[in-house]
C-alpha cells in the first residue's frame, strides 16, 4: 500500500499539487484520473522520488519514502518499476538487453543463466518471445509498451507505475495493453498505479479510482460507482464521452452493475 | 554564468558522490573508448596530415632568407605542431565530433524520459552515463593527439618532398635539432585538459535539456562552442602557467 500525505509541489509560483491525500491499496489496479494539465504527471514524480514534493510524504507499505536515508530509498526504488509514456525503452540496447537491463544492475547476485530466463518469461509473459532480438527504433508503439513492461516488472517489482500506458494507441491495443497490466497486478499481487485519462481503461481496470482535479482529490471509488458519483466536475469528465453516455443509458436500462456495460455492448449500441 | 559554472560543479560532484559497481563503469568506458576514440581515429588523421602539409609549404614560402638552412623548416614543422596544432586543433575537431554526439546522446535520452528510467531503477545516471564519457574521453584524446603528431610531422615530409621546397634529409635533420622532450608531455597534459573539458561542458548540456528535439540541437551546438571556447581559454592558461 502507497499512502500520499498532504503533498504539495509548484513551479515558480504556479501551484500544481495542492495538498494531495490518497493511499493506492495493494494488488489492486489503482488508477489516477484527471483532464490534462491537473497535475497527474507530477504527482506520480513526485511518488516514484524524480520530484521532490515541497510539502507532505509519501510511504511505501509503513516506510517513509520522502526525505528518508538514501539507502532506504534505494530500497525502495528497488522495488519499483515503471513504464513511461513514451516508453523510454534504452534505444543502444536490443529489446532482450532492455529487460535484462535493471536485472544486471540491481540484482549483482543473479548469475548469467537466471537473468537470461528471467528475461525470456518476462517477454513471454508480455506476448513478445520473438521480439528479443530485434532493437527498440525496429519496433511498434505497442510493442514498445509491451516490452517497457516486461522491464518494469523483470525485477519482480512490488509497486508498479505506468504514465498513460495507452497514449499514443488505436482501442484495441490499448485495451490489449490495459488487460496486462490487470492480469499483472492480480496475478503478482503488486500495487499499480496507472495515470490515465481514458474512459475505456477506467470501465476495463479501475479497481480503485482517484480524480484529480486542478491539483486536488475530487473523489475516490471503484469503477462500479464512477458513474454515479456525485461530483459535477467528475461528471462532467467522464459523461464528455458519448460512449460512456452509451454505456451509463445501457447500464440504467439493465439495472445492471457497470459490469454488465463492457465497452463491447457500448460499441454495439 | 557564474550560476551555471556553480550548477557545472556541482553536475560534476553529483557524478562522484554516488557510483555504480566499478565493473560495469569499465564496460561502459571501454564502450564508449570505441565510440569516442577509434570512430575518430580517421577525421584526426586527415586533419592533422594536412595540417602538417600545409604549415611545411608555407613555412617554406615564407623562409626566402638564403642564410638560413631549409633545415630550419622542418624544425618548425615539428616545434609548431607538436606544441601547438597537434593537440589544439586536434580537440576543437574532437570538440565538433565528440562533444557534439554526447550532447545530443545525452539530450535524447533525457527527454525520452530514459534517464529518468535509470533514475526510478535506482541508478546514478549522472555517475552511469556521464563519467565513462568524461573517462573515456581522457584516456583516447592524448592517443589521437600522439596520433595526430606523428601524421601531422609525416605529412610536412611528405609536402615537402614533393613540392621540392627541401630535401627530405633537410627535414629529417630539423626535425631532430634541439628536440625537447618537455615539449610531448606539454602537449598531452593539454589534451587531458581539453579532453576534460569537451566531454564535461557537452555531458552538461546535453544532460539537463529540456524540451524536445529543437532543444537538443541546441544543446549540441551550444556544446561544441562552448567547448571551443573552452579550449582556446585553457590553452592560454596552460602554456602561461607550464611554459
Ligand atoms: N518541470 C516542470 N516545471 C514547471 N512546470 C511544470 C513542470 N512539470 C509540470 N509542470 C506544470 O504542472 C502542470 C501539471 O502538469 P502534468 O504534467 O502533471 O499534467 P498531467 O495531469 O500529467 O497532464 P497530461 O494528461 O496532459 O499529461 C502543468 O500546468 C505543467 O505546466
Ligand atoms: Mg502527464
Amino acid at each position: 500500500m502507497i499512502e500520499v500525505h498532504n503533498v504539495q509541489k509548484s513551479f515558480d509560483g504556479n501551484q500544481v499539487l495542492r495538498g494531495i491525500n490518497c493511499t493506492f491499496e495493494t494488488g489492486k489496479c489503482n488508477l489516477l484520473l484527471g483532464g490534462s494539465g491537473t497535475g497527474k504527471s507530477v504527482l506520480l514524480q513526485c511518488i516514484v522520488g524524480l520530484m521532490k514534493p515541497d510539502i507532505g510524504s509519501i510511504t511505501f507499505d509503513g516506510t517513509v519514502f520522502t526525505n528518508n536515508k538514501v539507502d532506504i530509498k534505494q530500497e525502495i526504488r528497488r522495488k519499483i518499476g515503471m513504464l513511461f509514456q513514451g516508453s523510454a525503452l534504452f534505444d543502444s540496447m536490443t529489446v532482450a538487453e532492455n529487460v535484462e537491463f535493471p536485472l544486471k544492475m540491481l540484482m549483482t547476485e543473479m548469475s548469467r543463466e537466471e537473468r537470461l530466463d528471467r528475461v525470456e518469461f518476462c517477454l513471454k509473459r508480455v506476448g513478445l518471445e520473438n521480439a528479443g532480438t530485434k532493437m527498440p527504433s525496429e519496433i511498434s508503439g505497442g510493442m514498445k509498451k509491451r516490452v517497457g513492461i516486461a522491464r518494469a516488472i523483470a525485477p519482480n517489482c512490488t509497486y508498479l507505475f505506468c504514465d498513460e500506458p495507452n497514449s499514443g494507441l488505436d482501442p484495441l491495443t490499448s485495451i490489449k495493453i490495459d488487460e496486462l497490466i490487470h492480469e499483472i497486478t492480480h496475478e503478482y499481487g503488486i500495487t499499480t498505479v496507472v495515470v490515465t485519462h481514458d474512459m475505456n481503461s477506467v470501465i476495463e481496470i479501475g479497481d480503485h479510482i482517484i480524480f484529480l482535479y486542478k491539483g486536488q482529490k475530487l473523489w475516490d471509488g471503484n469503477k462500479d460507482e464512477i458513474l454515479n458519483a456525485k461530483v459535477p466536475e467528475l461528471k462532467e469528465f467522464i459523461f464528455s464521452s458519448s460512449l460512456v453516455r452509451a454505456a451509463k443509458k445501457v447500464d440504467d436500462e439493465t439495472h445492471g452493475g457497470l459490469a454488465a456495460a463492457t465497452t463491447d455492448e457500448a460499441i454495439n449500441i | 554564468m557564474v550560476k551555471s559554472f556553480g550548477e557545472f560543479l556541482l553536475f560534476i560532484q553529483s557524478m562522484l558522490f554516488r557510483k555504480e559497481r566499478f565493473s560495469v563503469l569499465w564496460n561502459r568506458t571501454v564502450d564508449e573508448c570505441i565510440i569516442i576514440g577509434v570512430n575518430s581515429i580517421f577525421i584526426v588523421a586527415i586533419v592533422s596530415a594536412f595540417i602538417g602539409a600545409v604549415t611545411c609549404v608555407q613555412i617554406a614560402y615564407n623562409l626566402t632568407n638564403p642564410l638560413i638552412p631549409k633545415s630550419t623548416i622542418g624544425y618548425m614543422v615539428r616545434e609548431m605542431t607538436i606544441l601547438e596544432l597537434a593537440p589544439t586543433i586536434t580537440s576543437i575537431v574532437l570538440a565538433g565530433k565528440v562533444g557534439s554526439s554526447i550532447a545530443g546522446g545525452l539530450g535524447t535520452m533525457r527527454i525520452t524520459e530514459q534517464v529518468s528510467a535509470l533514475e526510478v531503477m535506482g541508478i546514478n545516471s549522472a555517475s552511469y552515463l556521464v563519467l565513462p564519457r568524461i573517462v573515456a574521453a581522457m584516456l583516447m584524446f592524448p592517443l589521437l593527439v600522439i596520433l595526430a603528431m606523428s601524421l601531422s610531422i609525416i605529412g610536412g615530409y611528405l609536402a615537402g618532398s614533393l613540392t621540392g621546397a627541401l630535401s627530405a634529409q633537410e627535414y629529417v635533420e630539423g626535425i631532430r635539432t634541439d628536440f625537447i622532450p618537455y615539449n610531448i608531455v606539454f602537449a598531452l597534459i593539454k589534451s587531458v585538459v581539453f579532453a576534460f573539458l569537451v566531454s564535461a561542458i557537452a555531458a552538461f548540456k546535453g544532460f539537463f535539456t529540456s524540451g524536445g528535439a529543437l532543444e537538443v540541437g541546441a544543446a549540441s551546438t551550444d556544446a561544441v562552442n562552448n567547448s571551443i571556447i573552452a579550449i582556446l581559454v585553457a590553452d592560454f592558461a596552460l602554456a602561461a602557467i607550464l611554459l
